[in-house]
């Protein structure tokens, strides 16, 4: 009696996960599936090669898809060396302590700030204070502040995680510690590294709010850091919000989350590829 | 200072000075507050292999690591006494600890060869010294696994990841890239403990043919395996050197019955 009691228990709890499993997968069908089947009509060579005119109402959003490279390049210029260089000492050079521990924290609460705060910042600190307006760069600067933490905990934790016998054998050589860590670590530790740039990169191009604040919005090719331009995300925002063309909108949408999905498999080839190896 | 017994049982002292390449004095090594390695004086003869023989925990892996300043890379490790290189104590600050681990180098108890080549493993330590030149690259490289015994399996994979070489071949790989910055000691810990026979005899080989260019020192669990490579054989336990002298006379008349409780199997 007790084992059949015990045998339905087991049946439902794998029931009630599996449901939640199917919710999970069928939010994400749902949403997708949506945004492409509404989106997907709308998207052709004309599309993605001509700018928009009329507001966005008519034309492509070549113009968008250039400000948003142009931003995931510049966000990437800034915190890459940054964030990285900041990893290697906090995994190399820290020994545990009081700094060790004001240091993570401080990572982690840059984490966990929302990302309107950073674009209020960015606004009055890059537009304003140092004068440099609507720009590629005043967004740069402000998303590669955002992105800092998901680079340093990324690089950090592949850092550490380069068995400690290749430092070992280095050192033993007669390789300095910094010719140990460049020569032997990061190379190691690369694909880590390289995965959580690409999660940075899709915080990037789904970035609206802090974006809109900082790069602004103007609808014409950004060539110079220090033009306007408006993302694809901030062009879609702006589409829906202001009623321009809910068709346009979903469009570029779809064109986004193509991006975001095709991004995703990328980051878990390549970390999938460095357990392998090991 | 431990009394040192010849073949004949006669004290060696005067004749080791001369032949000695390191030496220590009054070597002790902490961890923390613990004390790993007990005030232990002990040459390196020139030329030769010694073995340094005791249980688990007895401080030789500590102490071999002492010859060439590698405890330094563990946090809360600290060293006292003298550890002389060719009568230089290698603690001197106008010495560079990178140059002294070249010239004393060190083959590691799980071969740890790089993630890259084959080629750019034995290239390695070549290149941190800035040679660039792809002759002489080549040549030393060539010249290095031919040394280990290892050239005539690998000269047709050098592009090849060194992941792909058995634990064997890794470990004479390893060996390879030590020999190619031209050392003048080798410190070998358990350098067999994670090989088959096949590749262990292979192994002995190898470390009997390289004593006659280098000196070596070599830490290992396996009796006999000190018995066959080392002609120095060095007994610790607790962090002390109990016994040092001739291997033969080690473990055909050791002086202390402690050692004769080890060699015979009695503990450890």
């Amino acid at each position: 009696m007790r084992v059949r009691w015990a045998r339905l228990e087991e049946g439902l709890a794998r029931a009630v996960l599996w449901g939640c499993l199917l919710v999970v997968l069928g939010a994400l069908a749902a949403i997708v599936g949506h945004v492409l089947v509404q989106g997907l009509p709308g998207i052709d060579v004309d599309f993605l090669t001509t700018a928009p005119r009329a507001s966005g109402r008519e034309g492509g959003i070549l113009t968008t898809i250039v400000a948003t490279l142009y931003l995931v390049a510049g966000a990437l210029a800034i915190a890459g060396p940054v964030g990285i260089a900041c990893a290697i000492y906090l995994a190399e050079y820290l020994r545990e302590g009081s700094l060790e521990r004001i240091a993570r924290f401080g990572v982690q609460t840059l984490a966990g700030v929302p990302s309107i705060i950073f674009g209020l910042f960015g606004f009055t600190a890059f537009v304003l204070w140092l004068g440099l307006g609507w720009s590629i760069l005043s967004g740069s600067l402000t998303l590669a502040a955002m992105i800092l933490p998901t680079l340093v905990k990324a690089a950090e934790e592949a850092i550490r995680a380069v068995p400690d016998s290749y430092r070992q054998g280095s050192l033993a050589l007669g390789a300095t510690k910094g010719q140990t860590i460049l020569r032997v670590v990061l190379p190691v530790a690369m694909p880590g590294i390289l995965s959580g740039v690409i999660l940075s990169i899709g915080r990037v191009i789904g970035e609206t709010a802090a974006v809109l604040l900082t790069a602004g919005s103007a609808l014409g090719f950004a060539v110079s850091p220090l033009d306007s331009g408006r993302t694809m995300a901030v062009h879609l925002y702006l589409l829906a919000m202001e009623g321009i063309s809910v068709p346009k909108a979903y469009s570029t949408s779809a064109v986004l989350i193509l991006l975001v999905v095709g991004l995703n498999a990328l980051a878990t080839r390549i970390t999938s590829r460095f357990t392998v190896r090991r | 200072m431990i009394n040192v017994l010849g073949r004949q049982g006669r004290p060696l002292e005067g004749q080791l000075e001369q032949r000695a390449k390191m030496r220590t004095e009054n070597l002790c090594v902490y961890y923390g507050s613990l004390l790993a390695v007990k005030y232990v004086s002990l040459p390196v003869v020139r030329h030769s292999v010694t073995a340094l023989i005791g249980p688990s925990g007895c401080g030789k892996s500590t102490f071999l690591r002492a010859l060439n300043r590698m405890n330094e890379v563990i946090p809360g490790a600290r060293t006292e006494g003298r550890v002389l290189l060719d009568g230089h104590d290698i603690h001197d600050p106008s010495l560079d600890v990178a140059d002294l681990r070249r010239r004393v180098g060190m083959v590691f108890q799980q071969p740890n060869p790089f993630p890259m080549s084959v080629y750019d493993n034995v290239a390695y330590g070549l290149r941190i010294q800035g040679i660039r030149d792809r002759a002489t690259l080549d040549r030393i490289v060539e010249n290095s696994l031919r040394e280990a015994a290892l050239w005539d399996e690998v000269k047709d994979r050098m592009r090849r990841s060194a992941l792909e070489l058995s634990g064997g071949q890794q470990q004479r790989l390893v060996i390879a890239r030590v020999l190619a910055v031209r050392p003048e000691v080798i410190l070998m810990d358990e350098p067999a403990s994670a090989l088959d026979p096949v590749s262990t005899a292979r192994l002995e080989d190898l470390i009997h043919d390289l004593k006659r260019e280098y000196t070596i020192v070599i830490v290992t669990h396996n009796m006999r395996q000190a018995a066959r490579v080392s002609d120095w054989t060095a007994f610790m336990l607790n962090g002390e050197l109990i016994e040092y002298g001739p291997t033969e006379r080690i473990f055909t008349n050791p002086s202390d019955p402690r050692t004769e409780a080890y060699i015979t199997g009695r503990f450890g």
